[in-house]
């Protein structure tokens, strides 16, 4: 017993360093080991509270990096938001003439001016969906342009606020046709010109699509008449109509696909070449 | 004996401290990195009492452990310089170390450079071996450890020499 007690005492520094280095390798080779979890690791308050101070004061120093790798993943997020369209069904507006469901193209503005005098519109439906030029645009509310050029994903709309916009309407009463312009000056109103004398306007009266054109279908809403002016060299009224749609915000919208159309055009095409 | 014990206890505090803020974050090429916080064991009183180094050094390698995610390899890497510590002293001062009043942080001698350089040596390979564990990286192993010591050794002298931190 003596002689143990001797021997420890002697040896007690390697003993001590043999017992701490059999912990710390058991520590080791655990921690290689893939299936069983770290016994120590930085996941506690003590290391965890260090390193969160730490990173207070190193985050400083990464801000500008972390603001560039920010503003990438917004814009990675937003073309996401913008190039989908929303998992719920946006109705369709059943209320069409002449058109049926499946000629019409839900898609979604993604680009709106408003603040020039020609103004464009950007919807995330390309030729992929069908969308083709000179097809109409309206939405719930009203008329919203004409498409102007397609993508394989994306199309460009003439808006209605586009002076060089001209739309065939009429005044829902009376069957009497004019052409829809843009004065560029308020994005609530636009003109309804070249409606004859005869004509029996009133205030209030509400404009809609004619049908003489084969771009939109007939009777879809456009505004009400708010101001009545005739013009001094042509002696036709020039009709001031406020808008049902605010064209300063737009969602959805649909694009309508005539069918007709491209008969209509071949037999105007044929008639003119007889005359 | 008391004003040791309390210089001690703050070198071990704040060479763990300036490890982990400082040197942590310090990276070269992506995988060498300075651990001037050996310098624990390296700077300890010669004479001073072992078992209290060897405990100690535990506890230091146990906290780089905790900090770095690294199993046990700090805690042994630690231990086993601890360990070899007189060994060095005898191989770098000759065999009557002892008698000598051995102050490393005064200026550079030879003799220092080399227990240093010894010291630093046996730590990093040690860390490293366990760190691959793996007989396959032994080239791997090896230029860690050559680069590591590198720039260990010149961070500890920077330390040693700039902070002077038993200056009397």
């Amino acid at each position: 017993m003596q002689q143990i007690f001797n021997f420890i005492f002697k040896n007690s520094n390697k003993l001590l360093f043999l017992l701490l280095l059999s912990v710390s390798l058991l520590l080791t080779i655990q921690s290689h080991s893939y299936h069983k979890s770290r016994i120590i690791s930085s996941a506690n308050f003590l290391t965890g509270g260090v390193y969160e101070e730490v990173n207070n004061v190193t985050e400083y120093l990464n801000l500008k990096s972390e603001n560039d790798a920010l503003a990438l993943e917004n814009a990675r997020l937003k073309s996401i938001i913008f190039n989908t369209k929303d998992t719920t069904k946006v109705p369709i507006p059943q209320n069409l003439k002449g058109t049926a469901p499946e000629d019409i193209i839900v898609s979604k503005v993604i680009h709106n001016s408003y603040n020039t005098h020609e103004n464009f519109l950007t919807l995330n439906s390309g030729a992929n969906d069908g969308v083709k030029p000179d097809m109409g645009v309206i939405n719930s509310l009203g008329i919203v342009g004409i498409v102007d050029k397609t993508s394989p994903k994306y199309a460009t709309v003439v808006s209605i606020l586009n002076t060089k916009s001209q739309i065939n309407a009429k005044i829902k009463k009376s069957n009497h046709f004019g052409s829809l312009i843009w004065d560029g000056k308020n994005t609530g109103f636009v003109q309804l010109i070249d409606v004859p004398r005869l004509a029996s306007v009133r205030k209030g009266d509400t404009i809609v699509t004619g049908g003489q054109s084969v771009i939109f279908p007939e009777n879809i809403n456009i505004g009400t008449i708010n101001n009545i002016y005739i013009d001094n060299q042509t002696n036709y009224y020039t009709l001031n109509i406020k808008l049902f749609n605010d064209m300063t915000n737009l969602g959805h919208v649909y694009i309508i696909k005539s069918k007709d159309r491209d008969e209509v055009n071949n037999l105007e095409k044929e008639t003119q070449k007889d005359e | 004996m008391n004003s040791t014990l309390l210089l001690n206890i703050l070198r071990f505090i704040l060479l763990l401290t300036l490890q982990i803020v400082i040197f942590n974050n310090m990276t070269f090429l992506g995988f060498i990195m300075p651990l001037p916080y050996i310098l624990f064991i390296i700077l300890y009183p010669v004479n001073s009492n072992r078992a209290a180094l060897l405990i100690s050094s535990f506890f230091l390698g146990l906290t780089m452990d905790l900090f770095s995610n690294s199993g046990g390899i700090h805690t042994t890497a630690c231990l086993i310089l601890a360990y070899y510590r007189p060994y060095i002293f005898k191989f770098a001062f000759g065999v009557s170390y002892e008698y000598q009043t051995i102050k490393l942080n005064e200026s550079l001698t030879p003799e220092r450079f080399t227990f240093i350089l010894l010291a630093v040596v046996i730590h990093h390979f040690t860390l490293f071996i366990l760190e691959a564990f793996q007989v396959s990286f032994i080239l791997d192993i090896l230029i860690r450890t050559l680069l590591s010591t590198v720039f260990t050794i010149i961070s500890c002298i920077i330390i040693i020499y700039l902070i002077k931190p038993n200056k009397r």
